[in-house]
């Protein structure tokens, strides 16, 4: 294969084409908004790399979008579609949120609680699912559906709670104890200047090597992406399927709740109640799909999407609708899921080129 | 007992407000899921569909124009989909995610664009609302005037629920519709043209979708705010596999649904069942449905499949 | 006679590969015209040309001595072709009669007129012999009735020339005759059928001519009549062939396989197993034959560990192995080459290494407390490809799908042998094979029995059966109901069994 070729079957290469395809569609609706594109996108980059702080808070904003992320590139590389990582999110959230208000405890032990109850609860969810599609059959795009809708209702219905409810004013839960934070230490928020610099993306990062780990490096991976791939074979070749898929929906589900428990005791300290969908399950599937569902490139993806979160929120300084950003991933994300075609044009070209 | 009928009045009107968004949404996503396309971008067209339609009746001061235009917005972004998914064969789960990103960004973007960068559009006045059937025959506040006196496209979609039935099983249209969803390479060595049948199915999807969204915007809520659609799309989709693909069910799933959502108008703040728990059933209903009754509801068989053409 | 169909050095090329290279073909009025060819071999594509479903890189095509572009179905249905696939066309929850009308519905007004469609379903069907029931859903009515639904379809078009692709693929030897009559009183009545197929006993049996296909190149077209069968099979495979398979003989030795009484339902709840009863020794090939449907794939996958059987008994060397897990199947000793490998034997998107572990990867050498080795993994995997010239020869870390058919099988062939089990199973191991391949997986299958393994093979080629099984058990609605042994085998007689017929004494 000549190397002309070699780029445009990788996948970088078609994952490129639609940001910038994204970019461009993003730009003609600045420019029909009769905003300026280039001093938007001026904006937004000022927003992102301008000072220091700014990149401490895109890492900030990376943080949970890796572990969704992640949560929906393991799922991908397990023959599932994971649509659930927002309700497995939110009841990993709401899980730390209830243990970080409701337990006393010193931050040695109190952390790790929180994280633990985190990962239970959105496994948990994650694994109901999977229980229902291979005990009764039912499809588990759907079902994900709706538990994400059960989650967000179920968050209202706790944060309204009396016991953690804010006493005055607010639609949302008291702060947690301090002892369930993992904000990085005074001298370094300080010096940074961005006051919700946590640990976050480290325990990111690590959890997306160990990801990658298991997946490719693990007997556990093996059985997990020979049922993935095919199911069938994998029966075939004596690997209990269901199991499989049980596991894999569970270790998913589990990621997205570790992710909402990171976005809690990093950033936001409670949880407010909801108007509309937070969106960090949907966005995990942007990023997991920009990363090719590998872990390793999910943060990467992770952060350009926590950037373009968080240079996004500036771009009102230009009078520019935030709203752009949905846009331009939305955009991103049907390029993407089109790129399949777009490779085999490309692709037989290149082939009659080269006869 | 006059109290009684009087809260019984008030029901049925929320009822009548509660159901037509999602039963226009619903047979949309019939028309697009028995054809073999998966359409969970729903949410997203209704999004479109409500801030276009306060919109345009916002200038036009003519509730009906806002209204088709509600639904043709939503119907665009139905090409979108429709692009994708047909003639591009993508993962049409991951094309909806696209379009849920897409529709309700792009309706906030708008409305900040439009209305000096507010998330919400300007309150209408009633004359640009969509108008009531029988308006001041019934005093307000009567059994009747709950009853009958409501919006006229609440009762319109209903009637629709009938129309759609006859077009799916008495028409040829029906016909190819319903057949392209199950087995499209049967149909292509037929002579029935699968790519042109699934791109109307997809297209009149969205517009129904963008119908819904409008209803919601220039009936019940008289604005556009961003959280004016959450999760409604998705309530339709749940009504339709709990109606087993099929119009007429997905009517009585509506009817159920819109019972709950009606109850949690009449319950309002403070009360003893919280509203939250209420929000919950369709989605608890629609897991319960599909435990216990899997076995008789049938996806049509090439849901989700792309067809793509070898030439 | 007329001409129905010419067509002219036909080239279809998809990508870098051609699968018509200059194929002539003319079919005149009234006549069946056989379409001789291997698996692969372009026959197939060449239909779907004349269908309108793929356009030719070039060529010429006439329809009633007219030069036509077929660009779709639509205009070969006008043309007055209709065709009928192999895998039919059939859309399960639908009617006979909605299924035949789709596309070229009767309508009143805006309103479907199925009631006229029914009556001109009916008048057909009696004009040509071809039973049906009209009202039925095609889920519930017989692969048989389901080809006369196929070929109803095909004619309610108008169609005077009929293409049927591999029309006996899935029909009892009774069902095959009834065929047989439906397409003499077609072209009775002035239609031509064009017959797809690589069964040469039914080209001599309802054929007028033959034109013969071998790797996308016409070869030759013939008069059948005047043309033996074994003139017919050289010319397909481009040399003399004999298919039969040279081997010791073998006294068989203790049972490695027992299955006693067993009994199971299929997925609709009927009973496909009715006590079956069958032995299998070491050192000898137990031949399967029956036609499709009448329970072998179940009781495969019974012994595999896919599909849980109602009662009855299984013991593989005496050790219970009743409703076993595919897993437990595998470590009692039974290893198997499926029948559909791309959906069961191999999984197409890993590596040929990581197949030939399939069912390993959690033993040493391949991995150690949970964490795999790729060294060892992969110096496996090149054992393996040299020892069973699996080519490409560097494909250890190319994915299954990029090897072809017959490399797919040696991988497969090369993990099950490895695998070294006291029975291996082969269902249909050579479908869609050449002929290399074939051999190939024959002198395996031959080497295994010497090597005192127990052998088990379904089959529904008679002649695979044949000339490898030292014992032939017949399986019909779900029983044994004959024993040949393999030296004594007759066509006639096995064919009789397996129709249900009773063997004589």
């Amino acid at each position: 294969m000549s190397k002309k070729n070699g780029i445009l079957s990788s996948n970088a290469f078609y994952t490129l084409l639609s940001i910038i395809l994204g970019f461009i569609v993003g730009a003609i609706l600045l420019s029909v908004a009769k905003i300026n594109p280039l001093e938007a996108y001026r904006q937004l980059l000022k927003g992102i790399f301008g000072k220091p702080k700014f990149m401490i808070w895109c890492l900030i904003y990376a943080a949970p979008l890796i572990f969704t992320g992640l949560s929906v590139a393991f799922s991908f590389k397990t023959g599932v579609f994971n649509i659930g990582a927002e309700g497995q999110f939110v009841v990993g959230s709401l899980t730390a949120c209830v243990i970080g208000i409701l337990i006393k405890a010193p931050a040695i032990i109190h952390i790790p609680l929180c994280f633990i109850g985190a990962a239970l609860a959105g496994g948990i969810w994650g694994a109901i699912v999977g229980l229902l599609k291979i005990k009764k059959g039912v499809n588990e795009v759907l079902s994900y559906i709706m538990f994400n809708w059960i989650a967000f209702y179920l968050s209202n219905f706790i944060v309204n709670l009396t016991v953690i409810h804010k006493e005055s004013g607010g639609e949302a839960t008291k702060d947690i104890a301090d002892t369930a934070r993992i904000l990085a230490p005074k001298s370094i928020i300080e010096a940074t200047g961005a006051s919700a610099a946590n640990w976050g993306f480290i325990i990111a990062v690590v959890f997306a090597i160990i990801v990658w780990f298991v997946i490719n490096k693990t007997t556990l991976g093996f059985k997990l992406r020979a049922v993935g791939f095919s199911n069938t074979a994998a029966q075939y070749a004596g690997i209990d399927t269901g199991k499989s898929f049980l596991t894999a929906m569970a270790f998913s589900g589990a990621l997205a709740g570790i992710g909402g428990a990171i976005q809690l005791m990093g950033m936001s300290g409670r949880i407010s109640q909801f108007s509309g969908q937070e969106g960090y399950g949907f966005q995990g599937i942007t990023v997991a799909l920009i990363a090719s569902s590998n872990p390793i490139a999910c943060i990467f993806a992770g952060i350009f999407y926590g950037a373009m979160k968080y240079g996004g929120s500036k771009l009102s300084l230009v009078n520019a609708p935030s709203e752009v950003v949905d846009i331009i991933m939305g955009v991103i994300i049907l390029f993407i899921a089109i790129s399949s075609l777009f490779r085999s044009i490309f692709l037989s070209h290149g082939k009659k080129g080269a006869v | 007992m006059e109290v009684l009928i009087k809260d019984l009045g008030l029901l049925i009107n929320a009822i009548l407000i509660a159901t037509p968004p999602l039963l226009l949404a619903a047979l949309g996503s019939c028309f697009s899921e028995r054809s073999g396309v998966i359409n969970i971008g729903i949410e997203g067209m209704m999004t479109i569909g409500a801030f276009i339609g306060a919109c345009v009746a916002y200038f036009s001061g003519n509730g009906w124009l806002g209204f088709f235009a509600g639904g043709l917005s939503g119907a665009i972004l139905g090409v979108i989909h429709a692009v994708a998914c047909i003639q591009f064969g993508a993962d049409q789960t991951i094309s909806g995610t696209a379009i849920n990103f897409i529709g309700p960004g792009l309706a906030v973007f708008l409305c900040k664009a439009i209305f000096d960068n507010s998330s919400d559009s300007p309150a209408l006045d009633t004359a640009s609302k969509l108008p009531k059937l029988f308006d001041g025959m019934f005093p307000s506040g009567s059994f009747g005037y709950n009853v009958f006196s409501t919006y006229i496209v609440a009762y319109l979609s209903f009637i629709l629920v009938a129309v759609v039935w006859f077009v799916f099983y008495k028409t040829k249209f029906g016909m190819h519709l319903r057949a392209v969803g199950e087995h499209p390479q049967a149909c292509a060595t037929l002579g029935v043209n699968v790519y042109r049948t699934r791109y109307i199915c997809v297209i009149l999807s969205g517009f129904l979708a963008g119908l819904g969204g409008a209803f919601v915007t220039l009936a019940t809520v008289s604005q556009f705010r961003p959280a004016v659609i959450v999760g409604q799309g998705f309530i339709a989709i749940a009504a339709v596999i709990f109606g087993k693909f099929k119009p007429q069910g997905a009517f009585k799933a509506c009817l159920l649904f819109g019972l709950c959502n009606g109850i949690k108008a009449l319950l309002g703040a403070g009360n003893a069942v919280s509203p939250n728990l209420v929000s919950m059933i369709p989605y608890v209903v629609t897991i319960l449905a599909l435990v216990f009754v899997v076995g008789s509801t049938r996806v049509p068989a090439a849901n989700g499949k792309p067809f793509l053409k070898a030439r | 006679m007329d001409t129905a169909v010419e067509m002219q050095n036909i080239v279809k090329k998809f990508g870098d590969f051609v699968a018509n290279d200059g194929i002539n073909l003319t079919v005149k009025k009234g006549e069946v015209h056989a379409i001789l060819g291997e698996n692969g071999a372009g026959k197939s594509t060449l239909m779907n040309i004349l269908y309108g479903l793929y356009h030719p890189t070039s060529g010429k095509i006439f329809i009633d001595g007219k030069e036509t572009v077929i660009g779709t179905p639509q205009r070969a249905i006008d043309l007055g072709i209709g065709m009928v696939h192999q895998h039919f066309m059939l859309i399960p929850p639908f009617t006979v009669t909605e299924n035949i009308a789709l596309g070229m519905e009767d309508t009143k007004g805006l309103v479907l007129d199925l009631k006229k469609s029914r009556e001109k379903i009916v008048e057909l069907s009696k004009k040509y012999g071809l039973a049906v029931d009209p009202d039925a859903k095609i889920e519930d009515i017989s692969v048989g009735m389901q080809q006369r639904v196929e070929i109803l379809k095909v004619l309610y078009r108008g169609a005077k020339t009929l293409i049927l692709d591999e029309p006996t693929a899935s029909l009892t030897p009774q069902e095959i005759l009834e065929l047989i009559d439906i397409i003499k009183s077609l072209t009775k009545d002035g239609k031509s059928v064009i017959l797809i197929t690589h069964k040469l006993k039914e080209i001599k049996a309802c054929a007028d001519s033959c034109t013969i296909i071998r790797h996308g190149k016409y070869i030759n077209t013939v008069d059948v009549k005047t043309t033996s069968e074994s003139e017919l099979a050289a010319m397909m495979v481009g040399r003399d062939v004999s298919f039969s398979v040279e081997k010791e003989k073998r006294e068989p030795g203790e049972v490695v396989l027992c299955v006693k009484d067993l009994c199971a339902k299929d997925y609709r709840k009927a009973d496909i197993l009715k006590s079956l009863c069958l032995d299998v020794r070491r050192g000898e090939i137990v031949g399967i034959a029956g036609v499709d449907g009448n329970g072998q794939s179940e009781l495969v996958e019974i012994l595999t560990g896919l599909k849980k059987a109602e009662s009855g008994s299984v013991t593989i060397l005496g050790k219970d192995a009743f409703n076993v897990t595919p897993r437990q199947s595998f470590d009692m000793g039974i290893t198997s080459i499926p029948e559909d490998r791309q959906k069961h034997g191999l999984v197409l998107d890993f590596s040929v290494a990581e197949n030939l572990i399939l069912q390993n990867f959690e033993n040493e050498p391949f991995s150690k407390n949970g964490i795999l080795n790729e060294k060892n993994i992969e110096s496996h995997a090149n054992k393996l490809i040299e020892k069973f010239d699996i080519r490409p020869k560097d494909s250890a870390k190319k994915a299954a799908k990029t090897l072809s058919g017959g490399n797919q099988q040696k991988v497969i062939i090369a993990r099950e042998v490895t695998n070294d089990s006291d029975l291996l199973i082969a269902v249909n191991p050579t479908r869609g094979l050449d002929v290399g391949a074939i051999e190939f997986v024959h002198r395996y299958l031959v080497e295994q029995r010497n090597k005192n393994k127990a052998v088990l093979l379904v089959s529904f080629e008679l002649d695979e059966i044949m000339n490898l099984s030292d014992r032939i058990e017949v399986i019909f609605g779900g029983q044994i109901t004959g024993e040949v042994m393999g030296e004594d085998a007759d066509e006639k007689e096995l064919g009789l069994l397996m129709a249900g017929g009773k063997k004589d004494e």
